[in-house]
């Protein structure tokens, strides 16, 4: 195991996603894949991963409104499998 | 260039003027325009005395952008009007259109090359379902009256209202009083945008879409739509006006509507004089279009004609009106000088008077007096 | 792979960011996926929102894919025709000095059907704002050429591509603009990417600043991505934008202060920007 930091977060109003993948190659970490589970319009929308700075890149880029963008007052620690 | 505007003046003054005072005094506040004569001097008239009383003229790049401006600023709430000839009005159609389903209190003025513009004014011109009020003023008197019902009736149905006058609405000056007419109250402007709900979850919307903003009651373009011709129908009840005259035992009704019905009355009146049943209905309104005054002055009369200065358009809601009761004859027909403005050799009583007893001796099928070939151009 | 939580806010956790822009009743619309509009249409919002413009602000809309915003807009809206808005934005300014007024309107309104409006609005020097969503097609049909598409470009009625002998050239509507004295500020921003959204949204901020100012007719082109339109997967739209309509409609700021700025200049400086977007972003944050 080892550990990644993350400095934000997001929240992802999955209903709202149109599954259009542009915070995808948006995000400078790289921390956002495309889920598989669909949306009622079925949609995929996107899957967060550690490491999130909380940049805001996802939501300038989102055209539809699905992301909130927090940062951390103390940056978080995610175990992952090494 | 002494003060025009202040207070009720009797001067004598173009009918230009006088639209431009008389729709000052009713509370116009913006006018955008395009020469084009014989408008022209509307314009030019705007141009000097709206400043006066803080307002704006503009002179607009093309009709598309004078009609654009003039929506803008009815959308704020003021009182705001627009114009040309028919042919500058031709290039408005799709605004007149729109800007009626939005429902702006919108004056248009048409000071008008003939009377061939009726269709244009009366069926609309643009898409759609909908109607213009149409007032035709018959000398400068009765337009600084009939300017200012337009922007009153305007405010009151949420409806542009168009005055129709020609050349000679134009310029022929006559002694007018310019005063405000009080015709009552009209509803508040609870429309209009200022911005100021901007933000406030309460921002309103100026559509002609039939789309209302979300949260607010939907409306539907089909309910709006519906909604719009039972408004008409109403000011098809309540607006219509006419006047007539002789026609009780006329056995020739004649009728004529704005600056030729101005001969037309004139010639009737001669001819009354000498004894001839003979009535005249004058459409003050050419939408609603006085079909119940024309179909009572109509019962029993031998032949219904009507004076237009145009190959006949009018003639038309006049068939529709009177539905068989009698023949229905045009009597006007082409007629314009090399100036092409419309003031030619038929606009003369002693003509009209020669047509109109043709018509009223010889019946429907009265061969008319011939007009000479009138080739002469203006230059 | 591990998946955090995104669906509970935080609770150690400030928010940088919001759904939606306060301007919109709700964030909710039926644009296609991929649709750079709601990302220009945010930069916008948002600013006058940070400006606090909120109380003052008039927009007049024009026709195309972004008029469906005018129901869920929090804004007093006047709807023109199509390619109309100039002249009614003026009618408003004219009649409130005081408001804010601003048009939206794609490529296809202003430029095709409305060129002379927004040319003859920028020449007068009205203090409004009219802000252009470029995708150099129409949209909302589906994918037609429009006057800003550029020369190679697939659309419906170009299929082999625009050929400048057969359809004409693109108008550069911005550098057109540029060119009238009454155009104070003038600018072309892209949604393409976070950065260039920043970048944007500073422009539609000094656009909105001039017109406070009342210095005259300010001007933010912005292009769009609409794959849609394009016939690209949306996440192809960024690059196909940045590649195709951006090395025509090249970014940048066109006249600040009355100064010309030439393609030359602005090319080198997104040269520059790009460079330093990029450094930011690794260090973590563009909402400065």
């Amino acid at each position: 195991m080892s550990t990644i930091t993350s400095r934000g977060t997001i929240t992802i109003d999955v209903e709202a996603c149109k599954g259009c993948e542009l915070c995808i190659t948006a995000c400078p970490p790289q921390v956002l894949s495309m889920g598989t589970a669909l949306n009622q319009a079925g949609f995929h929308s996107p899957l967060l991963h550690p490491g999130c700075t909380g940049c805001a890149a996802c939501l300038f880029v989102c055209p539809d409104f699905c992301f909130e963008v927090f940062r951390f007052e103390q940056p978080m620690a995610t175990a992952v499998p090494a | 260039m002494t003060t025009t505007v202040a207070g009720p003046t009797r001067r004598l003054m173009e009918g230009s003027e006088a639209i431009a005072l008389a729709s000052i005094a009713a509370g116009c506040r913006f006018f955008a325009g395009y020469p084009m004569t014989p408008f022209t001097e509307v314009l030019e008239h705007f141009a000097r005395c709206l400043p006066e009383v803080g307002g704006t003229c503009i002179n607009a790049e093309s009709e598309l952008e004078a009609v654009g401006m003039t929506w803008g600023a009815l959308a704020t709430g003021a009182r705001a009007a627009t114009g040309s000839t028919g042919q500058g009005l031709s290039l408005m159609q799709e605004s007149f259109a729109e800007i009626s389903l939005a429902e702006l209190p919108l004056v248009i003025f048409n000071l008008a090359r003939n009377q061939g513009d009726y269709f244009q004014a009366t069926r609309g011109g643009g898409h759609g379902d909908y109607r213009h009020v149409v007032l035709a003023p018959l000398d400068i008197t009765e337009t600084v009256e009939l300017t200012q019902l337009a922007f009153h009736l305007a405010d009151q149905w949420r409806n542009p209202v168009l005055v129709y006058g020609d050349y000679l609405t134009a310029h022929v000056q006559e002694s007018v009083t310019i005063e405000p007419i009080n015709f009552g109250s009209v509803p508040a402007k609870d429309w209009a945008v200022d911005g100021s709900r901007t933000g406030t979850g309460d921002a309103r919307l100026l559509s002609p879409l039939g789309i209302a903003k979300v949260g607010t009651e939907p409306v539907g373009i089909e309910a709006h739509l519906r909604r719009m011709t039972a408004k008409q129908a109403e000011i098809q009840r309540r607006e219509t006006r006419v006047e007539t005259g002789f026609v009780d035992d006329a056995e020739t009704v004649v009728v004529a509507f704005g600056s030729p019905a101005r001969f037309v009355r004139a010639a009737v009146r001669e001819l009354r004089a000498t004894g001839e049943r003979i009535g005249y209905v004058r459409p003050i309104t050419l939408w609603p279009f006085p079909s119940d005054a024309v179909a009572a002055a109509a019962d029993g009369v031998r032949t219904v004609a009507t004076f237009e200065l145009c190959a006949g358009q009018m003639i038309d809601d006049v068939r529709l009106a009177v539905l068989g009761r009698a023949p229905v004859v045009g009597i006007g027909g082409i007629s314009t000088d090399g100036s092409g403005f419309g003031v030619g050799q038929l606009l003369d009583v002693e003509r009209v008077r020669e047509r109109i007893l043709a018509v009223h001796r010889g019946g429907p099928d009265a061969e008319l007096p011939a007009l000479p070939d009138n080739e002469r151009a203006l230059w | 792979m591990v998946t955090i939580d995104t669906e509970h806010p935080p609770s150690n956790a400030r928010q940088v960011g919001a759904l939606k822009p306060d301007l919109l009743i709700t964030g909710e619309h039926h644009l296609c996926p991929g649709c750079g509009e709601p990302l220009a249409l945010r930069c916008l919002l948002d600013t006058i929102t940070e400006l606090e413009l909120t109380a003052q602000t008039i927009g007049v809309m024009g026709i195309g894919c972004y008029t469906a915003f005018s129901m869920t807009l929090d804004v007093d809206l006047v709807q023109a025709l199509h390619g109309r808005a100039p002249s009614v934005a003026t009618g408003v300014k004219r009649m409130r000095p005081d408001a804010t007024v601003f048009t939206l309107q794609g490529d296809g309104d202003m430029v095709n059907e409305g060129l002379q409006e927004v040319l003859h609005t920028a020449a007068r020097g009205e203090a409004v704002t009219c802000v252009l969503l470029n995708n150099g097609v129409f949209g909302e049909t589906g994918g037609h050429m429009t006057a800003t598409t550029v020369l190679g470009q697939r659309t419906k009625n170009t299929l082999e591509g625009r050929d400048a002998a057969y359809h004409g050239y693109p108008i550069l509507i911005g550098d057109l603009l540029a060119r009238l004295e009454g155009a104070t500020y003038v600018a072309r921003g892209s949604v393409h990417n976070a950065g260039a959204v920043a970048r944007t949204k500073k422009m539609v901020r000094r656009a909105l600043e001039c017109q406070e100012r009342r210095e005259g007719f300010s001007f933010v082109e912005i292009l769009t991505m609409c794959p849609t339109g394009w016939f690209i997967p949306t996440g192809e739209g960024p690059g196909y934008l940045h590649d195709t309509l951006g090395e025509v409609h090249v970014m940048g700021e066109l006249k600040v202060d009355g100064r010309i700025r030439t393609t030359e200049e602005l090319h080198a400086e997104n040269v520059a920007r790009q460079r330093d977007v990029e450094a930011r972003l690794a260090a973590g944050g563009l909402d400065d």
